[in-house]
């Protein structure tokens, strides 16, 4: 047995769940730096002496990756543990950062590919994944509180990485002065750039590996006492795929991601396009930069705020509120949005956080539709969804926008068509969530289900 | 035996926390200071 495994990590009575949260924030708030990734488009387009949409490929191929290696290595992270997890995530998304470095030092374009895109991006879903049923396990009693705190902290990284990213670039290059626009790194810098956060984040989440534990009793899943779902499902992920309950989850969670990034790409132009008059804007640019600073709050807040409420709600009632409330505020937004600026923001803040709020409740979610048996695994499929939402929102929006008139030129009913898009879009996953029902009993494993009944049951007369 | 139920340290739980906290308070500092510009900009 090595000092990763499971079995090694199993916390002493004593230890406090407390330091769980934490453990799986350095996690997050390191990865979420994929977010603020677009601080350095600039700069590697003049670098490469390429284009924006080639650079822009760098980031699409870290969140498809996060998707698909969060879908194929969940079964291994829920098995090796989040010790064993999150060394492998830290590892990944270090040397991802320095090849990367490599890349730019050398001008090979697809050095950052294999190295931010490939192996970085397989670090963002092993890292995302890899606390997620740990944090439920230790907070059985509130798991939408614990994986709320988590992936508040994905959302967290952009906030720090962007500003770090640019005090880093003005330090390696002296005329880089980020606040001017247009403003590019050397490419020198940029390397060095990679380089430095590559070891700050590797060290970081190490921290993370090492306060991490899995709460007593559960070194080994065969003979852990599982928290089963709210009919007592204990489903393993290959029968939840196999179930309508995950699919129309899928649905729900593609459905609130489409949407939530239709508006987050395109905050900034769209702010100042829905004030614009006589082919002026109101809205000055730095105030559209500001707009987008407001949304990544409300991003992050959402995340913590309505995943802790659902504990309280429900699952289901809070993702009516998400995608049925949603759904009106995007009515709004479309009809009366450019009435005041006042109006636009307070209907765009909540949207958005209601997208965050998507992310962080679907692992509670997952927890009362399949019990803790398997529920990193089954969350790690689940995640295919934000990747393929992830090339289908931008898709729809620019689609649209493109189909309707020029960037710059676009005014407020121009994204009329846009947002009644994501309306239905939201309609569909509105839909989806009704649908959803407590598993049929022919999917639990009914073996694990008796064997942990009999735990309970040992437990209890124990403890009588 | 008894040292093995030693009730975590609160120092280290606020250690930890503070790990997290400082750069996370960074971040919101530096966001809220941008998003500033959206009332005065």
């Amino acid at each position: 047995m090595s000092r990763l495994d499971k079995q090694a990590i199993v916390a002493r009575p004593g230890y406090s769940r407390w330091l769980i949260p934490p453990a799986a924030l350095a996690v997050h708030l390191s990865i979420g730096q994929v977010y603020a990734f677009s601080v350095f488009k600039n700069s590697l387009v003049a670098s490469f002496d390429t284009s924006l949409t080639a650079i822009g490929w760098v980031f699409s191929l870290a969140i498809v990756m996060l998707g698909l290696s969060a879908a194929v290595l969940g079964t291994w992270v829920e098995r090796s543990g989040p010790r064993k997890a999150m060394l492998a995530a830290a590892l990944c998304w270090g040397v991802g950062f320095m090849v990367g470095s490599a890349g730019i030092a050398s001008g090979q374009l697809w050095l950052l590919y294999l190295g931010y895109g490939v192996i970085g991006g397989i670090g963002l879903g092993i890292g995302y994944i890899s606390p997620v049923s740990t944090l439920i396990k230790w907070f059985p009693d509130r798991p939408g509180l614990a994986t709320g705190m988590a992936i508040m902290g994905f959302g967290g990284g952009a906030l720090i990485a962007s500003p770090l990213s640019n005090k880093l670039m003005s330090l390696y290059d002296a005329d880089f002065v980020p606040t001017e626009p247009g403003a590019v790194a050397s490419a020198s810098s940029l390397a060095q750039t990679f380089l430095t956060l590559g070891v700050v984040y590797t060290v970081f989440m190490l921290i993370g590996a090492t306060l991490i534990r899995v709460p007593p009793g559960h070194g080994d899943d065969s003979t852990a006492e599982h928290s089963p779902g709210s009919n007592g499902a204990l489903v393993r992920a290959s029968q939840a795929i196999r179930t309508p309950q995950f699919w129309f989850l899928w649905v729900v969670l593609f459905c609130n991601v489409t949407a939530g990034i239709g508006i987050l790409e395109q905050a900034a132009p769209m702010i100042q396009d829905f004030f614009r008059e006589g082919g002026e804007s109101s809205v000055s640019a730095a105030a559209a930069g500001g707009f987008v600073g407001v949304l990544s709050l409300a991003n992050m807040l959402g995340r913590f705020v309505w995943s802790s409420l659902s504990d309280r709600i429900g699952r289901k009632p809070t993702y009516v509120m998400y995608l049925g409330v949603g759904l009106v505020l995007y009515l709004l937004l479309a009809l009366f949005g450019s009435s005041s600026t006042v109006v636009f923001v307070a209907l765009a803040v909540v949207i958005i956080s209601y997208y965050g709020g998507g992310f962080a409740t679907v692992p509670a979610y997952l927890k009362d539709l399949f019990g803790t048996l398997e529920v990193g695994a089954i969350h790690g499929r689940l995640l295919t969804a934000w990747a393929a939402a992830g090339v289908a929102g931008p898709l729809i929006v620019n689609g649209i926008l493109d189909s309707v008139g020029e960037p710059g030129n676009l005014v407020a009913a121009d994204y009329r068509p846009a947002l009644l898009t994501m309306v239905g879009v939201l309609a569909i996953g509105f839909l989806a969530n009704l649908m959803i029902r407590p598993v049929a009993e022919t999917h639990f494993d009914h073996d694990a289900h008796a064997a942990n009944e009999d735990r309970i049951t040992a437990r209890q007369e124990a403890t009588r | 035996m008894s040292d093995d139920t030693t009730p975590t340290s609160p120092v280290q739980i606020a250690l930890a926390w503070l790990l997290v906290g400082i750069p996370l308070a960074y971040g919101l500092w530096q966001t809220l200071v941008k998003a500033s510009a959206l009332f005065t900009g």
